[in-house]
């Protein structure tokens, strides 16, 4: 059995190391390609059509029809390859593509994303990992079923999987639409549909088997395109190759740079004051309005349109007025809000904007900037629950855990979350570093730039899409100033390739990798939906006596059902994108991870408890976000101030107080449990019981 | 009786283990971040601490805590010939 193993680990290894080369030669042929004028949308298609090709003849060439090789890939993955993989299903496309963005616009406040979502495979290691991969079965409703006894716990595990895979995959999705339709033309409901053809393609005929061989490949491509980039733009600023190590000087520039632009005193810094002024004008214009509506409703709305359409014909009418004076004249008029509902929502949101753009630029490296002393402490309390949430949510969501039933010792199951680690380590290491580097090119390049003469990739997305890229000339004085530019997260990522100068063919290799994350994690999403519908739901509760081919067929129907209903609720364009992932992951916290983890440490909690701990932790969790997520339309007022997104924490308290309650006030577990839990924990005691499913 | 007692003392050590990672990882996180702002003045690699802890410090920490893990427990599973599987 061992040498079996070992060959088909030698075998794997040489198997990924030729695809890699393999895939670089690919990439240098494209590149040679470009330089003979193939144009670029092209390369694009070509370069997005090869990869998705590639996933499904990996993920055809792994069809099984065999419910161990289904289910858990036959658990024979061994550590490196399932940290490979683990790291592909963890990284999605906001990691890949929005993270660097959000670092870029939030500075020090922004890391908690990195924290929380590396951070929280020390708990997966510690208290869940090796667990797991001890009972070994299918999925995380299996454990809670098995340990907790009776369906009603498995069923609760259930609703909670879907609620929350369904809820992120939609995020998933909603990326690969974006990607595809960005890069190739087509529309984004086209796109998301296509996407959602090589998720199908990958996963359809070899369930895990397949996803965990794709997303191996996946990983490969997803790392390469990000470090390519953002290796070039640090030999740009600072000639170091490794920019995880270089940008710390460049840190201290950007700093150095924050405060020139702040100061009045200097040339470049009184500028920026010139702009700042005529967007507090604007900001007090607004709100000036604001009042005057609230005060004099429909009647004032109706004069004050009088008042802007005879403003713009004067201006026309006026001889040697400057032309662009009366397009923004005639565009106030266009503009001008239908109703006062709408005229509220407008002309809050230009007073936002505008008060966003008069605020000196805040700090990168400071963390929680605040006006006072009460505002900091805010920030601060709210920074730590959501990296408690991120990091607990992490540990608790279905797709990463059941990857680690997949591994063949638990053995390996420990050192295949430290591999995952530090293969996603790599990324979250280097996503600050861009950000960093990105922000010097910006505040030294672009700034004080003449409006003539913009660098190229500045008017290449300005002229892609306004809400990335664009810079207006506010104070008309022909130089580019920080507050008049206006630029969307996600571009720092997408543009890095230009930024640092180098050929369209990484661009298009930058999208492959933001596909590529999107779509393993899509894949390891719908699988585990799937699963806990025919294995938790249809096997084990509805008809335990079906045969294998008809579990598999089951399977993969539900598949084919669950993967078309996220595509096309995704493309409703449903929320936001950073919406979707923090309810996602709040909810995983609260629903499993108390259950779980007092299942493995706590042999007094019961199914009493676990019912308890589940449904109160879901129940709290969503009441939460239901009411003050803005998105709902509720708007409450928060519990102690905690943002939204970071509900979690409530509904975690609420599990684990559920599960010990519950627990106390019922009878203690029977033998049978008290043996699982020993069997859980110990990893081959003599005399012991067996759980595993071969 | 022998078992038990075997069973105990592993799953005592483990628990130590775990309890012992699991500190160094709050106090690089959390402990870290609660006091970013008393932090600010030290720097390191030309980083203000804080910042370097949250982009890459605790990310170091992190992978260290998990590999010593699996090292040191896959020891303990040697020295208390619990490793499964064929040798």
């Amino acid at each position: 059995m061992s040498g079996t193993q070992g060959r088909f680990v030698s075998q794997l290894k040489r198997h990924y190391s030729l695809y890699t080369g393999g895939f670089i030669g690919f990439v240098v042929m494209l590149a040679i390609l470009e330089q003979m004028g193939v144009p670029n949308v092209m390369l694009g298609y070509i370069f997005l059509g090869a990869t998705v090709l590639l996933y499904a003849g990996i993920g055809i060439s792994s069809r099984t029809s065999d419910v161990t090789e289904y289910y858990v890939a036959g658990r024979r993955v061994p550590a490196l390859f399932n940290g490979m993989a683990t790291a592909a299903d963890w990284m999605s496309a906001a990691s890949f593509i929005g993270l660097a963005g959000t670092l870029y616009l939030s500075g020090y406040d922004g890391l908690a994303f990195v924290l929380g979502w590396t951070g929280g495979f020390c708990l997966v290691a510690l208290l869940l990992a090796p667990y797991l991969r001890k009972f070994g079965q299918f999925t995380i409703p299996d454990f809670l079923g098995a340990r907790y006894g009776g369906n009603l716990p498995r069923s609760i595990g259930v609703f909670a999987a879907i609620l929350c895979s369904f809820t992120y995959v939609i995020a998933q999705i909603y990326g690969v639409g974006l990607i595809v339709s960005r890069f190739t033309g087509l529309e984004f409901g086209v796109g998301v549909f296509v996407g959602l053809g090589s998720i199908l393609l990958c996963s359809f005929l070899g369930g895990m088997r397949a996803v965990t061989w794709t997303q191996v490949a996946q990983y490969v491509i997803l790392i390469v395109a990000y470090m390519i980039p953002v290796v070039w733009l640090s030999v740009k600023h600072t000639g170091n190759p490794v920019p995880q190590v270089a940008y710390g000087y460049v840190l201290e520039k950007v700093t150095a740079r924050e405060q020139v632009l702040n100061d009045p005193v200097t040339p470049d810094g009184a500028r920026e004051a010139e702009v700042r002024a005529i967007f507090t004008q604007k900001q007090e214009q607004a709100e000036a309005r604001l009042k005057a509506l609230a005060a004099g409703g429909d009647a004032w709305l109706a004069a004050e349109r009088g008042r802007v359409v005879k403003a713009a014909a004067e201006l026309k009418a006026r001889p040697g007025t400057d032309p662009r004076v009366i397009v923004a004249a005639d565009r106030a008029v266009a503009e001008f809000p239908a109703d006062v509902a709408a005229a509220r929502t407008a002309w809050k949101k230009v007073a936002d904007a505008a008060k966003a753009k008069a605020a000196p630029i805040p700090a990168h490296a400071e963390p929680f900037i605040g006006q006072n002393e009460a505002e900091s402490d805010n920030k601060r309390k709210n920074f730590l629950a959501l990296v408690l949430c991120l990091m607990v949510g992490t540990a608790a969501l279905p797709h990463i855990l059941t990857r680690f039933y997949t591994t063949p010792s638990v053995g390996e199951a420990r050192q295949s979350v430290f591999w995952s680690l530090l293969f996603i380590t790599l990324l979250y290491i280097t996503v600050p570093a861009l950000a960093v580097l990105a922000k010097y090119d910006v505040y030294t390049l672009l700034v004080g730039s003449s409006f003539s003469e913009l660098p190229s990739w500045v008017s290449a997305w300005a002229a892609v899409d306004k809400t990335l890229m664009s810079v207006n000339d506010i104070n008309m004085d022909g130089i580019v100033q920080l507050a008049e530019i206006t630029m969307g997260g996600d571009l720092i990522m997408l543009a890095t390739p230009e930024i640092s100068g180098l050929p369209y063919v990484v661009t298009a290799l930058v999208a492959a990798g933001g596909l590529a994350a999107a779509l393993s994690t899509a894949d390891g999403l719908l699988l585990t939906i799937a699963n806990a519908l025919s294995h938790d739901v249809y096997f084990k509760m509805v008809d335990p006596h079906a045969s294998t081919a008809r579990r598999l067929m089951i399977s993969k129907g539900l598949l084919l059902v669950v993967a078309v209903s996220a595509a096309y609720v995704t493309s409703l364009k449903p929320g936001d994108i950073l919406l979707l992932v923090g309810v996602a992951f709040s909810l995983a916290a609260s629903a499993f991870f108390p259950a779980l983890v007092l299942g493995v440490f706590w042999k007094r909690a019961n199914k009493a408890g676990a019912v308890l701990g589940m449904v109160g932790g879901l129940g709290v969790c969503m009441y939460y976000m239901y009411t003050t997520y803005p998105f709902f339309g509720v708007n409450a007022p928060p519990w102690w101030d905690i943002n939204p997104i970071s509900g979690g924490i409530f509904g975690m308290a609420a599990g684990f107080a559920g599960v010990f309650v519950g627990s106390m006030l019922t009878a203690a577990p029977g033998k049978e449990i008290q043996d699982l839990v020993d069997h859980v924990r110990y990893p081959n005691p003599e005399g012991d019981i067996k759980t595993e499913t071969a | 009786m022998q078992l038990a007692e075997k069973r105990r003392r592993y799953w005592k050590k483990n628990l130590r283990l775990t309890g012992m990672l699991l500190a160094i990882w709050f106090i690089a996180t959390f402990v870290v971040g609660w006091f970013a702002r008393d932090l600010q003045s030290l720097t390191f690699l030309g980083f203000p601490l804080p910042f370097y802890m949250g982009a890459q410090g605790a990310l170091l920490i992190y992978v260290a805590v998990v590999g010593y893990y699996a090292w040191r427990m896959d020891r303990l599973d040697r020295e208390y010939a619990a490793q499964e599987g064929e040798r």
